[in-house]
């Protein structure tokens, strides 16, 4: 079947058999692999992606229910070198280890600072107890949400 | 000469850095192994046995391989060569024959145009089984009536170690019974890889491993190819902690392409993964610790017993750390080791972060707890006032040469700051967390404290050593320098290590590091701690000789005209110096570029004896924790509040990525204490996936606060030690010492559920310690046997 989506501001169209989730299309049909399949359940959100700007686990929604929407993934966070807030905090406090997990927590992240700039520390684990990470014990990713929050209200002020 | 100002050097060994893959990586483009794609590219599938064991009848493929789409199948009978592989003992089969020894053993494998196609087809190949009885107690597996599972016996390999007067008396003794689980190495990128048939007829893999060369060395007889036929290319890898060690889709992959003439990709989905590699040995561990009245070791026993499963992986070596680690960072003057590691019809296990010591660990420490209750002794004291130093002897005999700071480990440990209790509890910070399930009425803390140490590198008598190729060469803005090694880099952030240390030796900013492959020789595995020891020795090496050859063209240039320099030669920031002054660019002196390969081998080990004895480990690091905890009473539930960690690492080369290691080690020993084990069923896996395995999540992960001792190892380079298996070691330990403490229950098992922690389950309990086995000698069992060994026959090629 024929869907018909606008990836990261761009309308593209894939030849999918119905079963295929969203991240399926994303990564074998349109060559957008930054979106990763570890789990297949919506249990460790390393294929967080944005539908019509709300997080979803796109291992978890169908290509075809992303028909004629907005999709966002991580890839779109950049802008050419420069990095995003969100990005540049992974780096700079050794959030990102082999990597796997990184795309997905950088986009819960950046949705979680885009509703919330100031948010306390149990409100991060919060939102991202959905994100598994198995190489750094989280410490450095809740350093690199303190510092990308940081990093956004400087550069807003 | 130069006008250039003269500046220090950026990025060097000891500062912080960001990694070298980490641009790519927050982008999303960094390419796993799972991302891999090349044009006509087909879907590897693996169909597995259902059963623990049984017996193959007969294989029907035609209706699978009538499918539209599909382009092959294949079988046993398919495999071009040798029809077993194993790390240490070619004792696994690529595809079953006869009889399947595991449910999840591969029997066969298809390739299709996409993963659905391959999927259905898979479900149409009929194999008739017949079932045979299972052996998936690993007690059971050591009565003389059980059922074989090689022909050889059930018995990989049995260990004595033999030390001092192991009858000799003590006036105190605790005794205690200890078990642990199956864990999951859970890596998040599962395993996955492309294979591209080659126009000579050979393949080229790009793959996710932790080893090439030792990959290679299996492959290549089971393909009957020429290892240099059989090309491996690093893929980036999604972790590793051990369960990349061994052999899973590669083989496979490389048949298929070779049968059709296309690439082939293989990825294995999460519950696949479960039974696409090898686990954590679950184990059975009986101790005895007998001290004097003022709290000295006098004696100890350990019985030790590792589930194996199916099949060797690297089991033989695992048992060896079990039974050499067994005492714990202690002078023991008398003791008598007994390890088993035995075969099942359980997955196979293998390697996992910590290979043997986890278990060992969680045994004596909780033994010297017990100990120093019966003595009415501080627990931390008492660890102090046996705890090892430079020149105690280990049971094995070793002398412990190289750093061995343990008491002051142990007392920064100690000193680390206790948390500060919030005033207004968050509901979220109590046990049971977003489920709000309490409002803190039956929580009691609890605190514990754990001790432990384990080798770096490979040890009895392997010389597992590794090369690098570093070449220095003029790039369109300043020298640049390439470095070429097969290690790979699992997320720990190796090659960032590399560049920093390619920095310091050669004062040159830019650096490129090279995707591993088979192109250069082997660097040995990424694990037992090693690499940052043995590849950064390698690449240290490489870039002294190619330094050497620097300064010789310097030199012979000033000689030409007629100038003499005299002073110390060094370099920094792109200028080579004399007498502290520059005498010119590095740029200027590299047409052509220079290149320089180097081999690093560490120190000579021993095997151990028939009494279990030798000078089997090359180093050693030491670490310990303390855990502060929360546990409701009432419902079982834990948070962990804080772990603190004292860690000594000999030197730090990259203090982000060593805290990096600590924390992540931290807290897969806190999944193996709380959370984290397989689910077993008559041998069948019953929670393959992540929403019956758990492993830690944010919420579950408490703040480390952790301190690193610098106490450099002689003759490692820059004093290193290696430090990715220390934290998950003690974690595990000293979180259950603080569960202990908060409930008073025994809890000897891990991992502890809410039921122990409420009084609903008993202590695990079990009859008398088996006896040792009758089996040949120290030797693992399958060599008597003649079955040929993958790492042995790679490093005598060397």
């Amino acid at each position: 079947m024929i869907v018909r989506a606008k990836v990261n501001g761009e309308w593209r169209t894939a030849d999918v058999w119905p079963g295929a989730s969203l991240l399926f299309m994303l990564r074998e049909h349109l060559g957008l692999p930054g979106s990763k399949n570890a789990c297949e359940q919506g249990e460790c959100g390393s294929c967080s992606v944005w539908l019509d700007g709300d997080l979803v686990c796109s291992c978890l929604v169908l290509a075809a229910q992303a028909h004629e929407r907005d999709v966002r993934t991580v890839e779109s966070l950049a802008a050419g070198e420069r990095l995003h807030p969100v990005q540049e905090a992974f780096l700079e406090t050794g959030a990102v280890q082999c990597g796997f997990c990184t795309p997905g927590l950088i986009v819960a992240v950046a949705d979680l600072l885009a509703r919330e700039p100031a948010p306390d520390e149990p409100t991060v684990r919060e939102a991202l107890s959905g994100n598994l990470c198995r190489c750094t014990g989280y410490v450095k990713i809740l350093e690199a949400v303190a510092l990308a929050a940081d990093m956004m209200r400087r550069a807003a002020s | 000469m130069s006008t250039r100002t003269l500046t220090k050097t950026r990025g060097g060994v000891g500062e912080r850095v960001w990694r070298i893959d980490g641009v790519p990586k927050v982008k999303g483009q960094f390419l796993f192994g799972s991302d891999l794609w090349a044009e006509e590219m087909l879907w590897g599938h693996t169909l597995r046995s259902p059963h623990p064991h049984a017996r193959i009848r007969s294989i029907d493929v035609s209706r699978a391989l009538a499918t539209p789409g599909v382009h092959c199948v294949l079988t046993a009978d398919d495999v071009p060569g040798r029809k077993t592989f194993g790390l240490e003992f070619a004792d696994q089969p690529v595809l079953a024959y006869d009889r399947v020894r595991f449910a999840g053993e591969p029997v066969a494998i298809l390739a299709a145009i996409d993963p659905e196609t391959a999927r259905q087809a898979a479900g149409k190949i009929v194999v008739d089984y017949e079932v045979l009885p299972a052996v998936t107690d690993m007690a059971e597996a050591l009565r003389p009536d059980a059922p074989r599972i090689h022909d050889f016996g059930n018995v990989l390999r049995h260990v004595r170690i033999e030390h001092g007067d192991p009858t000799a008396s003590a006036d105190v003794w605790v005794e205690g019974y200890y078990e642990t689980g199956m864990q999951d190495q859970a890596f998040l990128g599962p395993e996955s890889g492309l294979a591209v048939p080659a126009p000579d007829g050979g393949v080229d893999l790009y793959v996710a491993t932790q080893w090439l060369h030792v990959d290679r060395e299996q492959m290549a007889p089971c393909l009957n190819l020429p290892p240099e036929k059989v090309r491996l290319y690093l893929a980036g890898v999604g972790g590793a902690f051990g369960a990349r060690e061994d052999v899973s889709m590669h083989i496979h992959a490389c048949m298929l392409a070779l049968r059709t003439g296309k690439p082939v990709k293989m990825v294995y989905s999460r519950e696949e993964s479960f039974f696409g590699h090898v686990h954590r040995h679950p184990s059975r561990i009986w101790m005895r610790h007998g001290a004097t009245r003022d709290g000295r070791l006098v004696n100890v026993y350990a019985r030790i017993l590792l589930d194996g499963g199916a099949y060797a992986s690297s089991g033989a070596a695992v048992l060896g750390n079990a039974a050499t680690f067994a005492t714990g960072p202690y002078e023991v003057p008398n003791a008598l080791i007994e390890a088993t590691r035995v075969y099942t019809n359980n997955p196979p296990c293998g390697a996992m972060r910590g290979f043997g010591a986890p278990q060992v660990c969680f045994a004596y420490e909780s033994q010297m707890d017990k100990l120093a209750r019966a003595l009415g002794m501080d627990p931390i004291e008492l660890r102090l006032r046996n705890a090892v130093g430079p020149g105690s002897v280990l049971p094995t005999g070793q002398v412990i040469r190289g750093s061995a700071p343990v008491r002051e480990v142990i007392r920064r440990c100690a000193q680390l700051p206790m948390p500060t209790d919030e005033g207004d509890r968050h509901p979220l910070s109590l046990p049971g967390g977003a489920g709000n399930v309490s409002r803190g009425e039956g929580i009691r803390r609890g605190v514990g404290f754990a001790v432990g140490y384990k080798n770096i590198a490979y040890s009895g008598g392997f010389d597992d050593s590794a090369e690098a190729r570093v070449r220095l060469f003029a790039g369109p803005s300043g020298p640049v320098v390439e470095i070429h090694t097969a290690a790979a880099e699992v997320g720990q952030g190796l090659h960032t290590v590399l560049a920093q240390i390619a920095r310091t030796e050669l004062g040159v900013e830019q650096v490129l590091v090279r995707q591993p492959d088979t192109h250069v020789g082997s660097a040995g595995s990424t694990s037992a701690s090693r690499q940052t020891m043995m590849s950064g020795g390698a690449v240290q090496l490489a870039c002294q000789a190619v330094r050497d050859e620097l300064f010789a063209r310097v030199a012979a240039r000033a000689a030409a005209a007629g100038q003499a320099l005299s002073g110390e030669w060094s370099l920094e920031g792109g200028l080579v110096l004399v007498g502290g002054a520059p005498v010119g660019e590095v740029g200027a002196y590299l047409e052509p570029p220079i290149e320089q390969t180097r081999v690093y081998h560490h120190r000579r080990t021993q095997p151990m004896d028939a009494r279990g004895q030798g000078d089997v480990h090359v180093a050693f690091g030491f670490a310990a924790q303390r855990a502060v905890v929360d546990v409701d009473l009432d419902l079982g539930l834990v948070r962990v509040v804080q772990l603190a960690a004292a860690h000594e690492v000999g030197r730090m080369l990259n203090p982000q990525g060593v805290t990096g290691q600590v924390e992540g080690g931290a807290a897969i020993g806190l999944g193996l204490a709380l959370m984290e084990e397989i689910q077993l069923e008559e041998g069948r896996i019953r929670n393959a996936s992540f929403t019956d395995y758990l492993i830690p999540t944010i919420l579950d992960m408490p703040p480390v606060e952790s301190v690193v001792l610098e106490d450099p190892e002689p003759g490692s380079p820059y004093g290193v030690k290696g430090v990715g298996e220390m934290a998950t070691i003690v974690a595990t330990p000293a979180i259950v010492a603080a569960l202990r403490d908060a409930t008073g229950r025994e809890l000897n098992r891990v991992p502890v559920r809410p039921d122990d922690l409420i009084g609903l389950s008993p202590p695990a309990s079990t009859g008398p310690p088996p006896p040792p086995p009758a089996v040949p000698g120290p030797e693992p069992v399958p060599h008597y046997y003649g079955l040929d060994t993958g790492q042995q026959h790679l490093m005598r090629g060397n």
